[in-house]
């Protein structure tokens, strides 16, 4: 955010606008990392949050670059424009790229077709888990938000992890004024989350005001898509199995939340610019998570979720 | 749908239709107000949180669905929209129908962005709300219009007033159920105003609503014509927050990181606590005292001309000052105090209770150091505000200490810049966050002792004694023969012509410590004073043996962090229990297992063995005589 909109009201006391807190905010907690931590790493998931948090970063330690790696727990069942996205802004950042893929579910060839849930836990949860062990990251940075979901409305900023990366909800620490203890036993790690009080619209807003690059499928274009199971999916690449009688269809559609392409439900829409998008997004009437398969079976499931290591 | 709803007022916002463009350009000026609520489930604040969100068109399509559904099964409505339910989250809460912990919350209007912490209104959940009310510009505190000022509203207001919320709402509720009498509403204000003045409180606003009926949250009530004050999100979209309002006050940042990205640059990061900043101020940086000007604000959008309170900034200086993590940029003739000694009020939030006299990590703006924490002056009921005697504090008590850190820092008192005035307290073994605390203001006495350079200082004490001085710190079970090796020990280093001096239960607890018993408070007295006493027979050049029980690792760290490095020496005197117990010296294993002696090690109070002793002696294989040969070998070479 430029200068000149810092003092608004001209030689009195200027409140700061609500964008202009939230990356203070934000700016802190990672300084705050880098100061006491042994080797922390931004998990980068190459979506329109991730994008924030990348951004807010390089603001962070300008004029260096931000001082961690990014690593990517990768699938290799993304969308292609998120690995083309992926590598330009590592490489515009000057940020060293991680990626890691699970070996065992590699070698099993875990996909989304045939392994339902076993395909979320074992490349994102366990690769998770085995990433951060391999590389011995310490503290973790994640674009989670807290607006997301209601179990992570009670989520600390900075949310400690067993030495097998368990989340214990009746253990967390108070978090009082912006002094956050982020000393830790042997083997535990901490997992940040700088986006903590930033909702869906801030950081869309945010995204317009920065003009930051994100992924062009939030933007609406002819895509082939099959309807499956009440969700349109996108036929990004040949390894898409047609079931019988599924031929894939043009259709003008952008994505609200981006994951591995075979899972991700697209929206019709007509949407071409940010602008746009943020019109469709508050005029609409159904919450972001909705487009995920991961967490429509109980309320309390994200906070399993949670418990076991994932994100 | 409940036919009582109203219609939202904030979703039908046409510009989002008509002009996206202008309504982002709009919201891109809101300011964003943190407010706390504080009540309990009775006073129906997850209810009014609720409200807020739907009136705000915070709650989508599927989440409304899944509410109507849960309140059906779940619900305390009789099958109507219960807001409470969308905003107690955790698994657990939800079975017990109670929120225990802090959860954050989301809105906004046209004006502003809110963020809203929601804690328990409990005692057992004092900790919660004074974590949620750390970050608040504003607290809404809610009454039962039926019920009154209750003794949970006055714990609640004075936890408010503590964290120095200058914005209060006395959210009056329910005012359907006692038939929006005017009368009831002003008998509340009169009887809260009376506790208000006894507390402190400077002023607050009452408002008259009904968060289930909606009445004067968004609009002004048809039923309350006779109150003509805001409507509570009206009030909620005007207060003042506090990083505004901070901004009258002198210059302060507290350095968070040193970015050095090259030898060219060298900025200072931090995020503004207070007053504004610009290129060609006078500075200072404490505790140093240094003096110089800012050359520049640097940002990733460009140098700016001035940075103000609540903003993240790099400044770079005119001139190369040391300067670093922990250090705080002042305005140059408005420093702020430097001091080591402090009053305190404490919030308690750990189970284990506090020990005066055990070293703690204290953190404070951006730096961490060791303090230790006297007996409470008081602590204080928070029911009736009463001072009570107190030897320590417990989980959600508060009381006043006084605190000493292990070197001087900037400062200022909580009142006045809560961001150099707030801190928290860590157990150095868990890491756990322990407590939170204020500061009032510096002892006088920390600005007058001054460190007497000494002439004669503990090199030359040493040499003159041609030997490295040292503690050999014996540590283990009462009869593991502590005292029985540590005397073969003194009786050969002696020989050798060494200067030594023991330090034991009998020459200590019968002098210096007899005003100490053995609670687990006294025990960390005891060796805090044992760990004085031996640095200063160091510092005079001696070696010097100690046989104490010393049970808990955190004292023994505390001595060992007291010595210059190396001087430490800790020697475990490995007995298993059923050893020492049979062996019974001075039978006192008798007498605790017979209940006549409380509080005694192995028995009914802890020995927490160390971890990386220098040494360890098994006492079941080795003779006394063997064991104090192998220490007196690893003094010996240590001084080569």
């Amino acid at each position: 955010m430029n200068s000149q909109s810092v003092i608004e009201t001209g030689g009195q006391v200027a409140t700061l606008t609500h964008l202009q807190r939230l990356e203070a905010e934000s700016i802190q907690i990672m300084r705050e990392v880098v100061a006491t931590a042994d080797n922390p790493v931004m998990l980068y998931s190459v979506g329109k949050d991730s994008a924030c948090m990348l951004h807010l970063a390089k603001k962070a330690f300008y004029p260096a670059p931000p001082p961690f790696p990014l690593l990517h727990v990768d699938t290799t069942w993304k969308f292609r424009a998120m690995y083309e996205l992926r590598d330009r802004a590592a490489a515009e950042a000057g940020m060293e790229l991680i990626v890691h893929h699970n070996p065992e579910a590699m070698e099993k060839g875990i996909n989304p077709f045939d392994h339902g849930s076993l395909h979320t836990d074992m490349w994102k949860t366990d690769g998770l888990k085995q990433a951060l062990s391999k590389y011995n990251f310490d503290v973790a940075f994640g674009g989670a938000r807290r607006d997301e979901e209601k179990s992570r409305a009670k989520e600390r900023v900075f949310s400690f992890r067993s030495a097998n990366h368990r989340w214990d909800p009746k253990n967390q620490r108070p978090e009082l004024w912006k002094l956050y203890n982020t000393r830790k036993g042997k083997g535990e790690s901490i997992r940040v989350f700088p986006l903590s009080n930033w909702t869906e619209l801030d950081i869309w807003q945010y995204i317009h005001l920065e003009n930051i690059d994100i992924v062009p499928l939030y933007f609406s274009e002819p895509r082939p898509v099959v309807e499956r199971d009440g969700l349109l999916i996108m036929v990004d690449d040949e390894r898409f199995r047609l079931r019988e009688g599924e031929q894939p269809v043009m259709k003008s559609v952008r994505f609200r939340t981006l994951g591995c392409y075979p899972l991700t439900g697209a929206v019709e829409s007509t949407a071409r610019t940010l602008p746009e998008v943020i019109q469709e997004m508050l005029l609409t009437t159904t919450s972001e998570r909705q487009g995920r398969a991961i967490d429509h079976d109980q309320s309390a499931s994200m906070e399993k979720k949670k418990q076991e290591g994932y994100f | 749908m409940n036919h009582e709803m109203k219609d939202p007022v904030y979703v039908t916002d046409a510009l989002i239709a008509e002009d996206i463009d202008a309504y982002l350009l709009k919201h891109q000026h809101k300011t964003m107000l943190r407010f706390i609520t504080c009540g309990s489930v009775d006073d129906g604040k997850s209810t009014l949180i609720g409200r807020l969100l739907y009136d705000s068109k915070m709650i989508f399509e599927d989440q409304l669905a899944s509410l109507e559904n849960d309140s059906k099964n779940v619900g305390t409505q009789g099958g109507e929209i219960d807001f409470a339910l969308l905003v107690d989250g955790l698994a657990a809460e939800r079975e017990q129908g109670i929120t225990i912990d802090v959860a954050y919350r989301f809105f906004a209007t046209d004006k502003r962005k809110f963020i809203v912490a929601d804690t328990p209104g409990h005692e057992q959940y004092t900790r919660n709300m004074v974590t949620g009310a750390s970050t608040a510009d504003l607290a809404v505190i809610l009454i039962d219009a039926r019920q009154g000022v209750l003794t949970q509203t006055r714990r609640h207001s004075y936890l408010v007033n503590l964290l120095g919320i200058k914005n209060v709402v006395l959210a009056v509720n329910k005012m359907d159920l006692v038939d929006y009498s005017a009368e009831r509403f002003y008998d509340i204000v009169a009887d809260y105003s009376h506790f208000a003045k006894q507390i402190g409180m400077d002023s607050f606003l009452p408002i008259p609503i009904s968060g289930l009926k909606g009445d004067n949250i968004v609009s002004h009530s048809d039923n309350m014509h006779w109150y003509q004050g805001p409507t509570l999100l009206g009030h909620l979209e005007q207060a003042p927050v506090n990083d505004a309002q901070m901004q009258d006050h002198p210059f302060r940042m507290a350095v968070q990181w040193v970015n050095r990205p090259n030898l060219d640059f060298r900025g200072f990061a931090g995020q503004i606590g207070a007053g504004v900043v610009r290129p060609g101020g006078a500075i200072r940086v404490l505790p140093s005292g240094k003096t110089t000007t800012v050359k520049s604000i640097v940002t990733f959008d460009g140098d700016l001309d001035q940075a103000v309170a609540g903003q993240s900034v790099t400044l770079t200086f005119a001139d190369e000052i040391d300067c670093s993590r922990g250090d705080v940029i002042v305005q140059s003739d408005q420093p702020c105090e430097v001091a080591d000694q402090f009053e305190a009020t404490l919030v308690w939030m750990a189970e284990q209770e506090m020990l005066p006299g055990r070293p703690y990590l204290l953190k404070i703006g951006t730096q961490t150091v060791t303090a230790t924490v006297t007996e409470p002056k008081y602590e204080v009921n928070v029911n009736t505000l009463e001072h009570l005697a107190s030897k320590t504090l417990g989980l959600n008590a508060i009381g006043v200490v006084n605190i000493s850190t292990d070197r001087p820092i900037p400062f200022e008192a909580y009142a006045q810049n809560p961001d150099l005035g707030g801190f928290i307290l860590i157990d150095r073994m868990t890491n756990a966050t322990v407590a939170a605390g204020m500061i009032h203001f510096a002892l006088r006495r920390s600005q007058n002792i001054h460190w007497q350079a000494l002439d004669v200082n503990r090199e030359a004490h040493a040499a003159l004694k041609n030997q490295k001085p040292a503690v050999v710190w014996f540590t283990g079970l009462s009869g593991s023969g502590k005292s029985t090796i540590a005397n073969i020990v003194e009786k050969k280093l002696h020989a050798l012509g060494k200067h030594t001096f023991l330090l034991d239960g009998d020459n200590i607890r019968h002098g210096l410590n007899r005003d100490l018993g053995f609670t687990d408070a006294d025990r960390v007295e005891n060796i805090r004073r044992v760990g004085e006493v031996a640095k200063l027979m160091t510092d005079a050049g001696l070696i010097v043996l100690t046989a104490f029980i010393s049970p808990f690792r955190s004292e023994r760290q505390m001595v060992r962090d007291l010595m210059a490095p190396g001087e430490f020496v800790e020697v475990f005197v490995d007995t298993p229990l059923e050893v020492a117990e049979a062996r019974d010296v001075k039978g006192l294993y008798k007498k605790a297992r017979s209940g006549q002696l409380k509080n005694f090690t192995g028995i009914d109070s802890p020995y927490e063995q160390p971890q990386q002793a220098e040494i360890t002696v098994n006492t079941v294989d080795l003779t006394p005589e063997d064991a104090a040969e192998r220490i007196v070998q690893y003094v010996l070479t240590r001084m080569s």
